[in-house]
């Protein structure tokens, strides 16, 4: 017996439940390091999934070793092992902190200044022994989160963990899973497909307005998602949603490789509107120890009149590296991207997005605002496709870049591919720096150095901001600020 | 009292001397106007007052409110009460100019030890004033100095002034660019901020403006330093006579 399969075995076999006639809860955390098929199974196994499901996990994982990882991306890193990393249930107690004293004083200062009470500090910095679900502090724990979800039940909302929609779902599961992002995709998403440990499942059923923001903050899963988190959002015909993702903290993590996979489906005439804000940890000024946060999100408008609208505010990470896109296949199907990227320090960004127009008189409109400051390096990447059936379709693309200081890096590459000859595509790009006369005439009105910065690069990113649900947009407003202190003087 | 007392004040840009020895004292309430030609030092003595960085000062000192200005950045100089009217205000793209004035309010109201005013009631007080220098809501909204012409940014201007209620305030070439109705609108603003606190520096090529705002002194600048004081007839006559007779003076 391999030793990897001796402590596959040891792992199962304390992790059954009521094996010695006492629950549990113990750290089903022994799964070895690496990456093989016993632990994809193990995966699977872990969490009763059907055969259908496996099936799918290990066709993922056979592509993946036939790929290498891409390197057209503008962004520089050593090359990951993916043997010396865990793929299931990562050891909890290992390194983390066990009070507030151990973590780093600057995190502390973050949440500090963006108001997060002291409980949901420990858990944003992962101290041991901190409850579990974030929304303890601010929401009086589960049973809100409960209620939500039980009001949600009433109008047929399905929103639930993406391992139970396996269980109770698998229909829907079976059919819209893999079918945006297909397991053949990209390294990084072939490698999410095999290993994918939870993430959220959303249904919309048909003609129904979801009443409220659906968050990640409500979501009732009390596991880690960790680094291979997997979100499947369906709005029926009719439907509409909006679904936030992340939050304004930075959150302490200790997976280095965040590989996550978003796919969402509208039907005829249906809405899904997805903000995200990433505020994950960038590392140190130097960038060691920051997370790299390779996420592959697509969205598809099948049915007509449909609409996708992605916002993203990315503010975190070391290495961020993604491109929301929209395939608009239903006719008169609308993809929006409003993002706005800030990299300080050694922080490195490659993002944009794809807009792909099947369908006709499809419209796509991309609102990008790239801030670079300290010796960080970011680039706008994004593709617009007009395919040959695509009669009438129209793009508009702004690409704003802003730049602090010297010794940072902004690049913008579009790509246009048009094969209809009705369809129009429009882009304009600009470069700025906050120049001497903004800042001193900010500063005459009584703002330090970093209000005003904060100040103007709010300005700059008012379009996007604005396209955030209310209270979202107040908190990444403070967040644009924060994420550029020491960025001039 | 003397709020502000310019001594001997030597200043160069890029090794260039601009003020060679400016001497001026400036008493609470009083309005002070400063004329004198092109190139003459006015826009950099209004510069080197507030705070902008870039000029040298190699002699001389500045003494505000019985404090040496000259150690203060400018956001502590706009914060204890010093503010500048600029001559060409600056675009902020994006943001709105109530949002900007709240802003700046907020910070010098916490630097007096005042409570900050949260939205509805800055909007209450802002507007009371605004509607004075003929400034709408809609023009509130609109992203500051952006798109506006030259008479609404030195109305707005006025009404920053207003807002920040300084104990100082210099006023770069406020009067340029306007026609004969807004200059009486800006005017206005301006004397009705005066009071027995607040001082006032006029910088002014023309003598039109003090018509409207009556200084209690007025300096002649040429050569960077101050060639001739007088009372408001000393503007008068630099209006018949022009300034040939101060360049050749110091030659």
């Amino acid at each position: 017996m391999s030793k990897d399969v001796e402590a596959i075995e040891r792992a199962k076999s304390i992790s059954e439940p009521y094996k010695y006639g006492f629950v549990t809860d113990i750290e089903v955390d022994l799964a070895p390091k690496g990456l093989s098929e016993d632990i994809v199974k193990l995966i699977s196994e872990k969490k009763s999934e059907p055969k259908w499901m496996l099936d799918w996990r290990l066709k993922a994982y056979k592509k993946w070793l036939e790929m290498t990882p891409p390197e057209w991306q503008k962004v520089s890193f050593k090359p990951i092992d993916y043997q010396d990393a865990y793929y299931y249930a990562a050891p909890k107690t290992g390194n983390k902190p066990k009070s507030l004293d151990e973590v780093d004083p600057q995190l502390l200062e973050v949440y500090e200044k963006l108001g997060i009470p002291l409980k949901e500090q420990e858990v944003l910095a992962g101290v041991n022994g901190a409850p579990k679900v974030a929304v303890d502090a601010v929401f009086d724990s589960v049973s809100v989160a409960t209620t939500y979800r039980a009001k949600l039940e009433e109008i047929g909302v399905i929103f639930c963990p993406i391992s139970e929609a396996i269980q109770n779902h698998p229909d829907l599961v079976r059919k819209y899973l893999g079918s945006v992002v297909p397991y053949t995709d990209n390294y990084y998403a072939t490698l999410n497909s095999a290993v994918f440990t939870d993430g959220s499942f959303v249904y919309i059923p048909k003609g129904v307005s979801c009443p409220m923001e659906l968050s990640t903050y409500f979501r009732i899963n009390q596991e880690n998602t960790g680094q291979f988190e997997r979100t499947l959002i369906i709005a029926d015909e009719d439907a509409q949603v909006s679904y936030l993702e992340g939050c304004t903290a930075p959150m302490r993590d200790e997976h280095q490789l965040h590989a996550a996979v978003v796919e969402l489906i509208t039907l005829d005439n249906a809405e899904i509107k997805y903000s995200t804000v990433q505020n994950w940890y960038p590392g140190d000024e130097a960038g060691v120890g920051g997370i790299y946060n390779f996420v592959t999100k697509r969205g598809a408008c099948r049915g007509k009149n449909s609409k996708i609208s992605w916002t993203q505010v990315e503010t975190g990470s070391a290495i961020t590296w993604k491109y929301p896109s929209c395939i608009l296949q239903g006719d008169n199907s609308v993809g929006e991207f409003y993002s706005v990227a800030i990299t300080n320090n050694a922080q490195q960004a490659d993002t944009g997005t794809k807009m792909i127009h099947i369908g006709k008189n499809t419209s796509s409109r991309i609102i990008s605002k790239g801030i670079s400051a300290g010796r960080a390096d970011q680039t706008y990447r994004g593709l617009v496709r007009m395919q040959r059936g695509a009669n009438g379709a129209r793009n508009y693309t702004q690409c704003d870049s802003l730049l602090i200081g010297d010794n940072c890096g902004a690049h913008t590459v579009p790509y246009i591919e048009s094969q209809n000859q009705s369809a129009q595509v429009e882009h304009e790009a600009t470069t700025s720096k906050i120049s001497d006369d903004q800042m001193f005439y900010c500063r005459q009105r009584g703002l330090t150095e970093e209000e005003s910065v904060s100040l103007i690069v709010n300005g700059f990113c008012r379009e996007v901001l604005q396209t955030l649900p209310m209270e979202f947009a107040v908190e990444a407003q403070k967040l644009v600020g924060i994420s550029l202190e020491g960025s001039v003087g | 009292m003397a709020l502000l007392e310019i001594r001997n004040l030597h200043a160069s840009v890029h090794e260039k001397p601009i003020l060679n020895g400016v001497d001026l004292t400036i008493d609470a309430g009083e309005v002070h106007a400063i004329m004198g030609p092109n190139g003459s030092g006015k826009s950099t003595l209004s510069y080197i007052l507030s705070g902008r960085e870039g000029y040298e000062i190699t002699e001389g000192e500045i003494i505000y409110n019985g404090s040496n200005l000259l150690e203060m950045v400018a956001d502590e100089r706009a914060r204890e009460g010093i503010f500048l009217a600029f001559q060409y205000p600056v675009e902020i793209p994006g943001v709105a100019g109530l949002t900007f004035l709240k802003t700046a309010a907020n910070a010098v109201r916490v630097h007096r030890g005042m409570d900050e005013l949260d939205a509805m009631d800055f909007l209450k007080f802002v507007r009371g004033k605004a509607s004075a220098l003929d400034i709408s809501d809609s023009m509130l909204k609109r992203a500051v100095n952006e798109g506006f012409s030259g008479g609404e940014k030195k109305r707005m201007e006025i009404l920053q002034m207003a807002v920040l209620e300084p104990y100082l305030a210099i006023l770069d070439e406020t009067d340029s660019g306007l026609d004969i109705d807004a200059l009486k609108v800006v005017s206005d603003g301006v004397n009705s901020f005066r009071n027995s606190q607040r001082s006032i520096l006029l910088i002014t090529h023309y003598q039109r403006l003090l018509d409207y705002i009556v200084p209690d002194r007025v300096h002649v600048l040429a050569n960077g330093r101050i060639a001739q004081s007088g009372d408001k007839n000393l503007a008068l006559e630099l209006e018949k006579n022009g300034y040939s007779k101060f360049m050749k003076a110091v030659e």
